[in-house]
């Protein structure tokens, strides 16, 4: 019955050991401080209410919609939990699942656990949830505004916590940044969809059945620092994609290309996959493939506040 | 709900079974460690770390095909590493042969190392999970120091992830019964059954408020005040310490041996 579903659960083996120490040293003062602001505001609650909670998160990761040609939408669930719990709250239980899923399912690594937890865990938790209350104080008490912050913080939660996957395969050398960064970006930029209108979905029937869970969410811990928590992890993805450390290994395609080998495929087949993320003055495909993202989330923004104001509407039968 | 677990296997008897969980997990996350210290193209490496699983296979009387079945589980993340052998420079070593793109040497020994490595890491992972109750396998984390409290929080997520995997799959069964695909009927539109899977979710999620509140007050009625207490405890043992020195002992000197030669 288990299925993996998302290219974030990294196994052992794909990151450098180097990469796996780094990501467990930056993990255990996140997670002492999430444990500490949990525990202040939930009390000796908290143990019942957020195993529960997380083994929620983990059985929604079952419930899927087709979309096309045998792919299925699902729910991460990082951002949902933040949107409903507060940010530190959901990093503790994305934290449990990350474990669990490692543990008991060998789905993602042990020794690389400490960067799942930051990508699937730190980055989906505080991007989904400062987006979200981004949205909502843009568009004020005007019905739907929680729906547009659900589905942008949701989408945006996933692509970039899929750049920073990228950023630490590269860093790792296992895949270099032009190929991992792009490709990522652009299979995340679709799921990232799925994720965002099964999350509307959810927040939009919480809304009619119990909206006092939301605004309790709202009322969590971590709303203060949220936006310079994710303005500083996109600013360290940028300075990281830019590094000379990303393309320090001799995977240039430069290098290869000058045996001509790999010059036809770098020009042909792998980059029409591609097509939106070569902006044609730019010659860094990080630099590209952050702009590509940039202006993907602003699509995705206005497309975001149209669905939240068309499915405030009281919703029909389809035709 | 059936999840592929290792559970019918815990109940065996055997050296690794009887193990201090610590010293299994330690082992464990000291062998991955390894593993990945292991240099690129270090063949007689990966043979001699996988002759160590095939001797814990033995101790433990694993069957290599359970473990086998339950290692692919890595397999979809190597698309992750799909574009290794193209893009690592180095000496052509053959070309595919309808799309005519190369793959290198360099590139090959690399996709294939870190293949053996994520590999060798899942299998000991597997021998880690099929030979060690859960509830003594949480107990060793938090005797490796893992804060209590998330201890305790993973310990009652793994509880109820059966009951509410049980609960989804009766959502699903509603759902299949109730909005079944007709033939000749147009599919209804993606945003529509986006949103229906969204309501579950979001329905799944009142469920499993409401029964953290019901499991919070029955624990508040038997007397619970904040601290989860925990029965088995272990000792080290003798068989624990010499295994302990073993893994080692195994660890520094082949990596000793494969880093000085």
């Amino acid at each position: 019955m288990y299925v993996s579903f998302l290219a974030l659960h990294i196994p052992d083996g794909f990151l450098s050991t180097e990469i796996a120490i780094v990501g467990w040293i930056l993990v255990v003062p996140i997670l002492a401080y999430a444990l500490r602001q949990t525990k202040r505001h939930l009390g000796e609650r908290q143990v019942p209410f957020l195993g529960v909670i997380a083994a929620f998160i983990f059985a929604a990761q079952a419930i899927n919609f087709p979309v096309a040609a045998g792919t299925s939408g699902h729910l991460l669930g990082g951002a949902l939990a933040a949107i409903l719990l507060g940010p530190w709250a959901a990093t503790v239980i994305m934290v449990a699942v990350i474990v669990i899923q490692a543990l008991l399912f060998q789905d993602g690594g042990l020794v690389v656990m400490g960067w799942n937890i930051i990508n699937m865990g730190v980055i989906t938790s505080f991007t989904g949830y400062a987006a979200y209350i981004f949205i909502k104080r843009l568009m004020g008490n005007r019905s739907g505004s929680h729906l547009s912050g659900a589905f942008f913080g949701a989408w945006l939660s996933v692509v970039v916590a899929s750049l920073a996957t990228a950023i630490q395969l590269a860093f790792s050398g296992t895949v270099p940044l032009r190929l991992a960064l792009p490709a990522m970006a652009s299979v995340h930029i679709l799921i990232g969809v799925g994720e965002a209108i099964i999350t509307v979905g959810a927040v939009s029937l919480l809304l009619v059945l119990r909206p006092e869970l939301l605004t309790s969410g709202e009322m969590a811990p971590g709303k203060k620092g949220a936006y310079f928590t994710v303005g500083g992890i996109l600013l360290v993805l940028f300075v990281a994609a830019l590094s000379p450390f990303a393309s320090m290994n001799p995977d240039g395609l430069e290098a290869v290309a000058a045996q001509g080998g790999f010059l036809q495929l770098g020009e042909n087949p792998v980059y029409e996959i591609f097509p939106d993320y070569v902006f044609p003055l730019i010659q860094n495909e990080a630099v590209a493939t952050f702009l590509a993202v940039g202006v993907g989330a602003m699509i995705v923004f206005v497309i975001s506040i149209l669905i939240g104001r068309r499915a405030a509407r009281p919703q029909g039968v389809p035709k | 709900m059936h999840f592929n677990l290792a559970d019918q296997y815990h109940h065996r008897e055997s050296i690794v079974h009887g193990l201090n969980p610590r010293v299994k997990v330690l082992g464990v996350v000291l062998y991955i460690f390894a593993v990945g210290l292991l240099p690129e193209g270090e063949w007689l490496g990966f043979l001699l770390y996988f002759l160590f699983l095939i001797i814990s296979y033995q101790l433990s009387g694993l069957e290599f095909f359970f473990v086998l079945r339950r290692s692919l589980i890595a397999l979809p993340f190597l698309l992750a590493a799909f574009a290794i052998p193209f893009t690592t420079p180095g000496d052509e070593w053959m070309k595919l042969p309808i799309i005519g793109w190369t793959i290198t040497e360099t590139g090959a020994i690399r996709f294939a190392s870190i293949v053996i490595r994520a590999w060798l890491a899942v299998q000991a992972a597997v021998v880690l999970i099929s030979t060690t109750r859960i509830p003594d396998l949480f107990w060793s984390l938090s005797a490796l120091g893992m804060p209590s409290i998330l201890v305790s929080t993973i310990n009652f997520m793994y509880r109820y992830l059966f009951v509410l995997a049980d609960e989804v799959l009766r959502m699903l069964r509603a759902r299949s019964a109730r909005s079944p695909r007709l033939p000749h009927k147009p599919k209804p539109p993606v945003l529509w059954e986006g949103r229906v899977a969204g309501s579950m979710v979001g329905s799944l999620f009142i469920r499993s408020i409401e029964r953290s509140e019901r499991v919070y007050s029955a624990m508040l009625s038997r007397g619970f005040d904040g601290r989860v207490l925990v029965k088995r405890k272990f000792k080290m043992k003798q068989t624990d310490w010499i295994i302990m020195v073993a893994v080692i002992a195994f660890v520094f000197m082949s990596q000793g041996l494969i880093h000085l030669r």
